[in-house]
């Protein structure tokens, strides 16, 4: 079987768009042909005794199709079984592995695992192809080749934590880390112990100012919302500020980098827009399953709205009825967050996120649906724990 | 629709969030609230230096009188409160609905409130035990006596965390713009009115806009901002809330108030002639404060004295809210009046409890989206029932079978005592326990508050710090 061709989602420059333009037509086809293909290319690889992984061969006996013979375009995923992210849990982690890979270095990244056994899920090149994707679509003026990075994030294993170095390296940089252990972040919520927690939370922003204070030439960073705030505001309790620190260009995410969120960063943390204030900011959304969706231009104008848009064809967000997930919702309607991760790597068929939002148009330079308002799943919100890193 | 924009040191602010306050019945949107994030209050918090400064440049006395006339203004006055103008009537109405509690119980509410900004002297002067307040605002005075005496403001603004469902207990902030300190307020989310109500009446009566922050947003991150930042805060919350900030010296807690009534062995025989002051002390105010009593003890004649209660408390109806005879209020989050009733008729499954009004009909009513509970009334045959000193949010009394001699071990924390005892041994151990904190010598309905007497933690024991100062001559 040859192996799949790598397709990289539209290259922007994002700081210069100043609104979105919706997609033409033939643009929307072609990039929906494109996934057809490339969905029919990854299940074939997924589900081919020669190059699939020992989980979906398993599964394969327990469809009532054949995949091979029976998915002819993106639309007939649904007929695969909702994903079960309990399948992640636990080993042997090498039945996610597939055979046509089986020769590569493998690293396997977990996500949650406060208690009990965390979801996993390997990765051989995945991450790196996800990011330097991303970095395509970052604006040299505010992201500049050769500068330094600083990762104030989790570390452990986490795959954000890799994949923000790489990003560096691909931009000719270098990135310098933290010590963040987001599960104990969240037992200490979950305990209530709100002062450790705030002693935690000053031991990593003392982190990050060392390193922004030691000559580095840092001029990029990657930050989780609340820790792009504390590192605000401890700057302007010791009399600086980002910008004076050197840095240029940030990228987040999180469904606490809210339209409000950022208003508040832009007007009155960084000091003004991109132009004013030289710090550029750009959102993003993503997980150990997916890769990265890139937000459309964020600017006053638009009421710091975030849209995103998955890197198709190699992941696909839809954004579906709550209680038929089939089924999408209209244009502006809200509704579940629903991934599909369509990699060489990793195939995940219709995953419900713990997400929602509003369904999205397709975008000039993402001419495939975006997600906007993304915000925790309001039936699930209460058992959800956002942690500060 | 009223449109309440965040309030960041008087000057308003909109916010790209936006939440809908909804009547608690209909659904229909009473009143849209702009909530902030927890880096807005951390970043205001390092400016509350300027509250204090311009509320200095007023002097106690004057800002007594202007605390004076915005009580009048908070009780008669239309005022310009968000995008809207807002007379009581509009007050009341948007209160109860949308928090679900009767119209009486709003009206009585605006009174208490407007009682302390009018009589804000004298409950200084209660507070403070008739120190001079210029000696507060100046940092150190000489008494009468002809000591130098000093007092430390602790912070610069007070921090509060307000709730949803008991409207009567933001008299305990109240008093903190006459010390010259700034207010940092967190609405609750279904009753902003009150804290914004009594912001526009300050600012009309003339005290500094400067010296208030009033941030509505999510409870948890508002709340914990609002903690980290200011150096003295109080907060309302149930018993998990109270054992989270206990012993933290910059927090001070308010909850369930597990009130009680006692009655001395020697005067338990006339109990009939107090059955309308437990009756009052259980369910006024809906049975929602921390002052009402959720526990009777006494020695003998309890049975007596629950079925008493039981005739009447168990036929009170649930009413429409603008009943001048509701006395009950709704239960808005769904599914918390099952989960109580569901706990109580646990409890009452113990072979020591009986429920008392079990003969008057169902006690759980429903009405979705939201239910009630009428008033429940639990004998306990000992004082070793394990459920003998539970509490709720509406007229639910446990009235305890216990001797005298172990009454105070069993009866454990009390907000409010009411002690019906001439005996001086009694009162004595009454007097001496630590673990009542208002005591009411006497027939005195617990809710029936002396605002000349401090209430549950001295508001200048917690924003003051006695310390020397000694100025060389």
């Amino acid at each position: 079987m040859a192996s799949l061709a790598v397709t990289r989602f539209p290259t922007s420059h994002l700081a210069v768009l100043p609104m979105s333009s919706p997609a033409s037509d033939a643009t929307v086809v072609a990039a929906r042909e494109l996934l057809d293909a490339h969905t029919v290319e990854t299940v074939a690889w997924h589900f081919h005794e020669s190059t699939g992984c020992p989980f979906w061969l398993e599964k394969k006996n327990e469809l009532n199709f054949d995949p091979l013979t029976e998915v002819k375009c993106y639309d007939d995923l649904k007929k695969f079984p909702e994903f079960e992210d309990e399948w992640l849990r636990g080993g042997p982690v090498r039945r996610w592995v597939p055979k046509g890979l089986a020769d590569k270095p493998v690293y396997v990244f977990e996500t949650g695992g406060t208690t009990g056994i965390p979801k996993s899920r390997i990765a051989v090149d995945d991450f790196r192809t996800d990011y330097s994707n991303f970095s395509d679509t970052l604006p040299d003026e505010y992201f500049p080749k050769g500068a330094n990075w600083l990762m104030l994030g989790p570390s452990g294993p986490r795959r954000l934590r890799l994949a923000v170095e790489h990003l560096a390296q691909q931009r000719e940089g270098i990135c310098f880390c933290i010590d963040l252990d987001p599960r104990w972040v969240v037992k200490l919520i979950k305990k209530g112990w709100m002062d450790h927690l705030e002693e935690y939370k000053k031991h990593c922003i003392d982190q990050a100012i060392t390193v922004l204070t030691a000559g580095h030439d840092v001029k990029c960073m990657f930050g989780t919302p609340k820790l792009i705030e504390s590192l605000c505001l401890e700057l302007e309790e010791r009399g600086t500020s980002l910008a004076e620190c050197g840095i240029t260009g940030i990228f987040s995410g999180g469904t606490e980098f809210t339209p409000q969120w950022t208003k508040f960063c832009v007007e009155e943390l960084f000091g003004g827009p991109p132009e004013e204030s030289g710090i550029y900011m750009t959102p993003t959304y993503g997980n150990t399953l997916m890769g990265l969706a890139c937000s459309e231009p964020v600017t006053a104008e638009n009421k710091y709205k975030i849209t995103y848009h998955a890197p198709q064809p190699r992941a696909v967000l839809e954004v579906v009825d709550f209680d038929n997930t089939d089924e999408l919702v209209p244009y502006g309607e809200t509704g579940r967050s629903k991934l599909t991760t369509l990699t060489q790597e990793f195939f995940v068929p219709g995953f419900l996120e713990r997400d929602e939002g509003e369904r999205e148009k397709p975008y000039e330079e993402y001419p495939w649906d975006g997600i906007s308002g993304v915000r925790p799943f309001h039936r699930l919100a209460s058992a959800t724990t956002v942690g500060v890193y | 629709m009223i449109e309440l924009p965040a309030i960041r040191w008087g000057v308003p602010y909109e916010s790209l969030e936006v939440d809908e306050v909804n009547h608690f019945y209909t659904g229909e949107p009473v009143a849209r609230v702009h909530t902030v994030g927890s880096g807005i209050i951390q970043r205001d918090a390092k400016k509350a230096k300027n509250a204090r400064r311009a509320l200095q440049a007023l002097s106690p006395a004057e800002l007594i009188a202007k605390c004076k006339a915005a009580g009048e203004l908070f009780e008669s006055g239309t005022l310009t409160v968000g995008d809207s103008t807002q007379s009581p009537e509009d007050f009341i109405q948007q209160q109860s609905a949308t928090t679900g509690m009767p119209i009486s119980m709003c009206e009585a509410n605006i009174t208490k409130n407007a009682f302390v900004l009018k009589n804000l002297e004298q409950i200084l002067d209660c507070l403070t035990r008739g120190l001079d307040l210029n000696i507060l605002a100046r940092g150190y005075g000489e008494e009468d006596r002809g000591v130098t005496v000093s007092y430390q403001a602790q912070c610069d603004a007070l921090g509060a965390v307000l709730p949803s469902n008991s409207p009567g207990v933001h008299t305990l902030w109240l008093p903190v713009i006459a010390l010259q300190m700034g207010l940092v307020l967190k609405p609750g989310s279904s009753e902003p009115w009150t804290p914004y109500r009594v912001f526009a009446a300050m600012v009309e009566a003339g005290i500094p806009k400067e010296a208030f922050s009033l941030y509505p947003g999510a409870g948890g991150e508002i709340g914990g901002a609002i903690l980290a930042s200011c150096r003295r805060s109080m907060i309302f919350g149930g018993p998990q809330t109270i054992q989270q900030y206990s012993g933290n010296p910059k927090v001070q807690v308010h909850g369930p108030g597990f009130s009680k009534i006692v009655f001395g062995d020697d005067c338990v025989d006339d109990w009939e002639q107090h059955v309308d002051l437990m009756v009052d002390s259980v369910y006024k105010n809906g049975g929602r404060s921390c002052i009402n009593a959720s526990s009777i003890y006494a020695s003998r004649h309890t049975k007596e004295i629950a079925s008493a209660l039981a005739e009447k408390l168990g036929p009170i109806e649930v009413l429409p809210p603008d009943d001048p005879q509701s006395g009950l209020a709704a239960f808005t989050i769904e599914g918390s009046a099952k989960a109580i009733w569901g706990a109580l008729e646990s409890d009452i499954k113990d072979s020591q409890v009986t429920d008392m009004t079990a003969n008057y009909g169902e006690r759980l009513v429903e009405k979705p989206p939201v239910a009630y509970l009428r008033p429940v009334v639990l004998h306990h045959s000992s004082h070793e029932s394990v459920s003998r000193n539970k509490e709720y949010m509406f007229p639910l009394v446990n009235v305890v079978e216990c001797p005298q001699a172990r009454m105070l071990q069993a009866m454990e924390y009390s907000l409010v005592c009411t002690a019906i005892t001439e005996d001086d041994d009694f009162r004595r151990e009454l007097i001496a326990s630590t673990e009542i904190d208002r005591l009411n010598l006497g027939p005195i309905p617990t809710p029936k508050l002396d605002w000349l007497q401090p209430h549950e933690g001295n508001l200048i024991e917690f924003l003051y710090k006695n310390r020397a100062v000694q100025v060389a001559t």
